[in-house]
């Protein structure tokens, strides 16, 4: 059992009851266990530092327990309330889920970096079982028996040996004035009734019955639409806008210039629409214009220019390829990419003289919020953001871009607006999957083993384009990991596992090959590699060798690895993101091309909290990764994209997908998180059954415009 | 800017818009029916499918002047949210960020409409056309099996 001292955050605590009856608990949400990765700085401003979070429970026995983090498909409306649930002995079918606003009384209101379970799945716990003390109270002093002879259980505070009960309801209003509990024991894992079950998305009603939910079905009165022309080409200004023949178009109110953007506002969406295709722009050159044979010659120049800032550098890598009886190198490089969240950028901003009320779809409420505050300099204790789910957002929406562009147009148009992106806007609007080429290096002894490696990355505004302390650091006596980074006006953003969602390929790919050129079967390669970390390490160790043993022994054997002649299969294993994920993925030839059949997932994510969730998470991170290597790039010409909807730009679709066998390993752990870990490994697994099938590598995304898949 | 009569969901609606607005920003712009849904406008991922005398179409690109049949949308779809499709969907819990999934239990719907027990095949080739960017294609396949055993 874990009992939990709440004693130093006893003072945080206050109760108030409702003034329609039932019980209010205010936690202070400090003091997170779990260490996340910062996704957004919370702006320096009153409020910002203490952080809170509401269960009500009302007198009929309805308990509201409110969502603070952004729903973006990653089922957090319903995994979080579950891990509260659980602990408060709720009856799950009693359970009301409300999306919180944004507010200051919540800690990291941010959906990103696969962090929200494993940042508040202690506090989560801590908010159900202190409410269950209190109710127990309550019963038992009504009762006049000790606390300790009554237990809770469906929403029923139980004094066994009289037989007494009484619901929640019942007790909320006593319970409320209950002195808080100085510690809370939490339950044993083996007792969860609700957490490790599948439990449905608590949206499915609405979702199906077409309930406008998203931002883009967000409405108010007197709501104007916008929609905004920005530069065609990243590297280009306006020059001249010439905006009378859109302004007399029916249906429009206001035709706004700001920064290099003419927002075009009127009544209906598709008025504004026809009105911006009558706008008369001219642009002209403000910066580098860029195609993408330029950058292919950045990357060759760079790779070789000396530049690169060194990220990791383990014994004497010059000496070890002087030495080496083998030496492996290899290339591999990826297209930029888009988002693509299936809900395109939009945003409500209505600005009033001295205050703002913001609606709609973002990962980063509070940067949002911030970010308008100051564009309007107007306090963020005057503006309100109310959270609409997500159609997707995929690292998209870490950005605010489209929620101060509607704070701008309100601003500037003096009216409540909600600007709508098109799909061509979003996929032209930059905020890319950086484009990245990787050159690795081997050296092996005489026996096949690995004693230099050398990772250079080379990213086109990727920042460090490496995780230098990933495996197989700490496995190789002798180590280089550096990388060069190239500023370009092609805007990039995280992308669903940044930077891993591409590098795990690439070193993926480039493990099976040395495996392959030391005579050794990739999985024992890497079981040997990652013995040699644990018995002889090389520098600081990142990453739990143990939990990276468990998944990589799994999937080869729910896959039946090198047991099933005549199937090609390939192996991949990845760290992200505090989890671990194996993959094995099956290929087979037909008609002379290289067909994805199957890929077999180990997951270690720790505790799951929801099984339905959890495999959704693998399942369609697994079709993120493949879909993404196989079929999906932007491309660009003289600054602009070019592709710019579904047409010319392929995503995955339903009869390209393989079966997909999701396994999670048990070991007790908390949660460490699963948004993203399923997405990094699936390209390698995919990358080294095609080589197992066809003897081709693949060293360039997306897959289907390498020769391997076109026909003789 | 005219009068256009539609009958959308069963109900007699009068719209005044331009000829060529998509029946897409009809129903959600004129008549405040937003669960069809807006990704593309270029009838590439099927998020917009409502139906069409029971056929599935893309309202993103159907003008309104060019509407002759009586329109079902989502929210049409049934009474009480309670389409074999609709419950299937539930069943199987197939939505992820939920976004695509009204065009496709519309695209579902229309087909198990024509055909109530279709193959694996005619299920992949009909659902090929939505695309979810959440990659819940598995389960929006297991779903439509598992309305089409109730229909």
């Amino acid at each position: 059992m874990l009992t939990i001292n709440n004693s130093s955050r006893r003072k945080f605590i206050k109760l108030s009851s409702l003034s329609a009856g039932g019980l209010m608990l205010s936690f202070k949400w400090s003091g997170a266990g779990a260490k996340t990765p910062e996704v957004f700085k919370p702006g320096a401003i009153e409020g910002d530092v203490v952080f809170n979070n509401y269960l009500n429970i009302a007198t009929d026995g309805t308990i509201t327990i409110f969502s603070p983090n952004p729903e973006l498909g990653q089922n957090i409306k319903t995994s979080f309330p579950m891990v509260v649930a659980e602990e408060l002995e709720a009856d799950w079918k009693k359970v009301k889920v409300v999306q919180a606003a944004l507010d200051n009384k919540f800690d990291r209101q941010v959906t990103g970096g696969s962090g929200a379970v494993p940042h508040s799945w202690m506090l989560l716990r801590k908010a159900g079982a202190t409410a269950k003390y209190m109710l127990i109270a309550a019963g038992a002093r009504r009762w006049g028996v000790p606390a300790a002879e009554c237990h809770a259980a469906d929403a029923f505070v139980v004094h066994k040996a009289s037989g007494k009960k009484l619901g929640y309801g019942e007790l909320a209003e006593e319970a409320s004035k209950m002195p808080v509990p100085e510690n809370v024991t939490l339950k044993d894992r083996k007792d969860f009734k609700i957490i490790g079950t599948a439990v449905r998305n608590v949206e499915n009603k609405n979702i199906t019955t077409g309930k406008p939910l998203f931002g883009l079905d967000f409405q108010r009165e007197g709501m104007l639409i916008a929609t905004i022309q920005r530069p065609p080409a990243f590297g280009t200004k306006i020059k001249s806008a010439d905006i009378a023949a859109a302004k007399a178009m029916p249906g429009i109110v206001n035709v706004v210039q700001f920064k290099n953007n003419v927002a075009v506002v009127g009544k209906s969406t598709w008025q504004v629409l026809k009105a911006k295709k009558a706008l008369k722009i001219t642009y002209e050159k403000d910066g580098s214009v860029e195609s993408t044979a330029d950058h292919e010659q950045l990357f060759t120049t760079l790779m070789d220019s000396g530049k690169a800032t060194v990220r990791r550098k383990d014994g004497n890598v010059d000496a070890a390829f002087k030495n080496a009886a083998k030496i492996i190198k290899a290339e591999y490089e990826c297209p930029f990419i888009a988002h693509n969240p299936m809900e395109p950028m939009n945003f409500f901003a209505h600005v009033k003289e001295d205050s703002v009320e913001l609606a709609g779809p973002s990962q980063t409420p509070a940067g949002a919020r911030a970010a308008v505050s100051k564009l309007l300099n107007i306090p963020e204790n005057k503006i309100s953001l109310e959270l609409t789910r997500l159609g997707g957002g995929f690292g998209r929406r870490l950005k605010f871009d489209y929620v101060t562009e509607a704070a701008e147009v309100s601003s500037l148009v003096k009216a409540p607006v909600k600007v709508i992106w098109t799909r061509e806007d979003d996929m032209m609007g930059g905020s890319y999957r950086p484009a990245v080429r990787y050159r690795f290096e081997a050296a092996l002894d005489a026996s096949g083993t690995m004693i230099g490696y050398k990772l250079r990355g080379v990213g086109i505004n990727a920042g460090n384009s490496t995780r230098e302390d990933n495996f197989p650091s700490g496995a190789v006596d002798n180590l280089l990991i550096d990388s060069v980074e190239y500023e370009s006006p092609i805007t990039t953003g995280p992308w669903r596992a940044p930077i891993t969602n591409f590098l795990a390929y690439a070193e993926q790919a480039f493990i099976d090959e040395v495996a392959h050129a030391a005579g050794k079967d990739p999985v024992q390669y890497r079981l040997d590699m990652l013995q040699k970390a644990r018995t002889n390490p090389a520098g600081a160790i990142k990453y739990d060798i143990a939990r990276m043993e468990g998944v990589i022994k799994l999937a080869a054997e729910k896959a039946g690895w090198g047991k099933k002649p005549g199937v090609h299969q390939g192996f991949s294993v990845y760290f992200s993101h505090r989890s671990y994920v194996a993959q094995v993925c099956e290929v087979a030839v037909e008609k002379g091309l290289p067909v994805v059949k199957k890929v077999f997932a180990a997951s270690d994510c720790g505790q799951v909290i929801n099984l339905t969730g959890a495999q959704q998470q693998v399942m369609g991170g697994i079709v993120d990764g493949f879909g993404h290597a196989m079929y999906s790039k932007l491309s660009f010409k003289d600054g602009a994209s070019e592709q710019n909807n579904f047409g010319a730009y392929r995503l995955v679709r339903m009869k390209e997908i393989p079966e997909i066998e999701a396994y999670f390993v048990d070991n007790g752990i908390d949660p460490t998180g699963l948004g993203e870990p399923a997405l990094p490994p699936t390209g390698g697994a995919v990358a080294n059954a095609i080589f197992k099938a066809t003897g081709k590598r693949l060293y360039k995304q997306p897959f289907i415009e390498q020769d391997v898949f076109k026909k003789a | 800017m005219a009068i256009f009569k539609l009958t959308v969901n069963g109900k007699e609606q009068q719209v005044d818009v331009d000829a060529d607005t998509p029946l897409l920003w009809v129903l959600r712009d004129s008549l405040g029916l937003t669960g069809t849904k807006y990704a593309c406008g270029i009838a590439q991922c099927g998020a917009c499918t409502v139906h069409l005398n029971d056929v599935a179409v893309r309202s993103c690109m159907l003008p309104v002047s060019a509407v002759k049949a009586p329109v079902t949308t989502i929210e049409g779809l049934s009474e009480n949210g309670d389409h074999p499709v609709q419950l299937a969907w539930d069943e199987v819990d197939v939505p992820q960020c939920g976004y695509c999934q009204a065009g496709q239990i519309m695209t579902a719907a229309a087909l198990l409409k024509k055909k109530p027990h279709p193959s694996a095949e005619e299920i992949a080739n009909t659902m090929h056309g939505n695309i979810c960017r959440c990659g819940a294609y598995h389960r929006i396949r297991e779903a439509v099996t598992l309305a089409s055993t109730k229909m």
